[in-house]
C-alpha cells in the first residue's frame, strides 16, 4: 500500500503520463456552449454568483468515498452510532458534522448473514453524492443500470463478486428522493483494527454494493 | 426540501400486498416501466415526498405523495430470473400508483412473511 499519495490515475509507476487533453483546447462541444451560455445568463439575471458556483463546485470536491468510510467504520466500532445511522441517517451524520444538504433524504441498507444488497437507479443515476462524491462511470451506463435488476447475480460476478446460492441478493432501484448507501458486513478477524485501517478496505464499490471488504494482511 | 407535509394518512401499511399500476404516465413520475403492472409488499412508508412531476415543471410539488418501499419478487418481475427464488428487488414508490391485492388468505400470510423479513 502507498500512502503517500493518492492514485486517481491508472498508469503503472514508470510509465510516462499519456499526452493530456486540455478541456478547453479545441472547439467547445454543443452541450459546453449550451452549459456556457445558460451559466452566463442565470449569473446576469442574478439567479446566483459566479463565486456561489465555484463554492458549489468545492463542496462537491471534498466529497469522496473516504467520506463514505469513515462513516461505515464509525458504524462498525460504535454499536450506538450504528443504531443511529440505521434509525435517522441524516441525524446520524450530522453528528460527524456531515451535511448531506436538502436535495434528497439519505438510508442505509445493511448487508447481514444470508442477505446482500446491491444499489442502482435504473432512470437515471441518483447516488449519494454528499457522501460518496462523484459516481463512477459505470453506475450511469445503460448497462449497469438495466442489467443490475434483472441480472444482478451475473453483473455481481463481473465485479469479481460471487454471492452463494444460499444468500439472498436484494436490488434496490434508487427511483425517488432517496439515496441509499451500503453498509456492509465486518469482515473477520478485524477485531484489533483501529478506524483508521478498517477505512482503507471499505471501498466505494462496498457502499454500492458491486464489491464486499477484504480484510488485508496487515503490514 | 424533498419532503413535505400530507393532509392525508398513508392508505397502506407495512406488510400490505400491492400492485403497481400498468398506467403510461406524461412527465417525471419516477415509476420505472418494468414494475408497473407487478404486485409486491409494502416493507417501509418513507414519509411523504414531493410530487416529482410537479417538481419537474418547477412547481412546489404539492400536494406531496406518501412514498413506500416496495420489495418483489425477482421471479415476479422476469419470467427467465436466473438467481435464486429468495432475490427480491426493492423500489420506491409513490401512493397514487399503488392499488390493492384483494386477496385475503394470500395478503395475510404475505404480510406475515413480510415482517419477519422473509418475502
Amino acid at each position: 500500500m502507498h500512502d503517500d499519495h493518492d492514485h486517481s490515475h491508472d498508469h503503472e509507476h514508470g510509465e510516462p503520463h499519456a499526452p493530456r487533453r486540455d478541456h478547453d483546447a479545441g472547439p467547445a462541444t454543443l452541450y459546453e456552449v449550451l452549459e456556457r451560455a445558460m451559466r452566463e445568463l442565470l449569473i446576469e439575471k442574478g439567479v446566483f454568483t459566479a463565486q456561489e458556483i465555484a463554492a458549489q463546485i468545492d463542496l462537491m470536491d471534498s466529497r469522496s468515498p473516504s467520506l463514505g468510510a469513515k462513516v461505515i467504520a464509525k458504524a462498525w466500532t460504535d454499536p450506538a452510532f450504528k443504531t443511529a445511522l440505521l434509525a435517522d441517517t441524516r441525524g446520524a451524520l450530522a453528528q460527524l458534522d456531515i451535511d448531506i444538504g436538502q436535495l434528497a433524504e439519505f438510508r442505509v441498507i445493511e448487508n447481514q448473514p444470508g442477505i446482500h444488497n446491491v444499489v442502482v437507479c435504473t432512470l437515471c443515476s441518483c447516488y449519494p453524492k454528499m457522501l460518496l462524491g462523484v459516481p463512477p462511470a459505470w453506475y450511469k451506463s445503460l448497462a449497469y443500470r438495466s442489467r443490475t435488476v434483472s441480472q444482478p447475480r451475473d453483473v455481481l460476478a463481473e465485479f469479481g463478486l460471487a454471492i452463494p446460492l444460499s444468500t439472498e441478493v436484494r436490488v434496490h432501484d434508487s427511483t425517488a428522493d432517496l439515496r441509499y448507501i451500503v453498509l456492509p458486513e465486518r469482515p473477520s478477524g478485524t477485531d484489533d483494527w483501529t478506524a483508521a485501517a478498517l477505512e482503507q478496505i471499505i471501498t466505494r464499490d462496498c457502499m454500492i454494493g458491486t464489491a464486499v471488504p477484504v480484510a488485508h494482511q496487515q503490514d | 426540501m424533498t419532503t413535505a407535509a400530507t393532509s392525508t394518512p398513508p392508505r397502506f401499511a407495512v406488510g400490505d400486498a400491492v400492485k403497481i399500476d400498468a398506467k403510461s404516465a406524461i412527465g417525471h413520475c419516477r415509476t420505472p416501466w418494468y414494475v408497473r403492472g407487478k404486485s409486491g409488499v409494502v416493507v417501509e412508508i418513507h414519509g411523504s415526498f414531493r410530487d416529482p412531476v410537479r417538481l419537474a415543471y418547477h412547481r412546489p410539488g404539492l400536494p406531496a405523495q406518501v412514498l413506500y418501499k416496495i420489495r418483489m419478487r425477482q421471479t415476479d418481475l422476469w419470467s427467465n430470473y436466473k438467481g435464486q427464488a429468495a432475490d427480491h428487488l426493492d423500489v420506491d414508490i409513490y401512493e397514487p400508483w399503488l392499488t390493492p391485492v384483494r386477496s385475503a388468505k394470500r395478503s395475510a400470510k404475505t404480510r406475515v412473511a413480510a415482517v419477519a423479513g422473509v418475502v
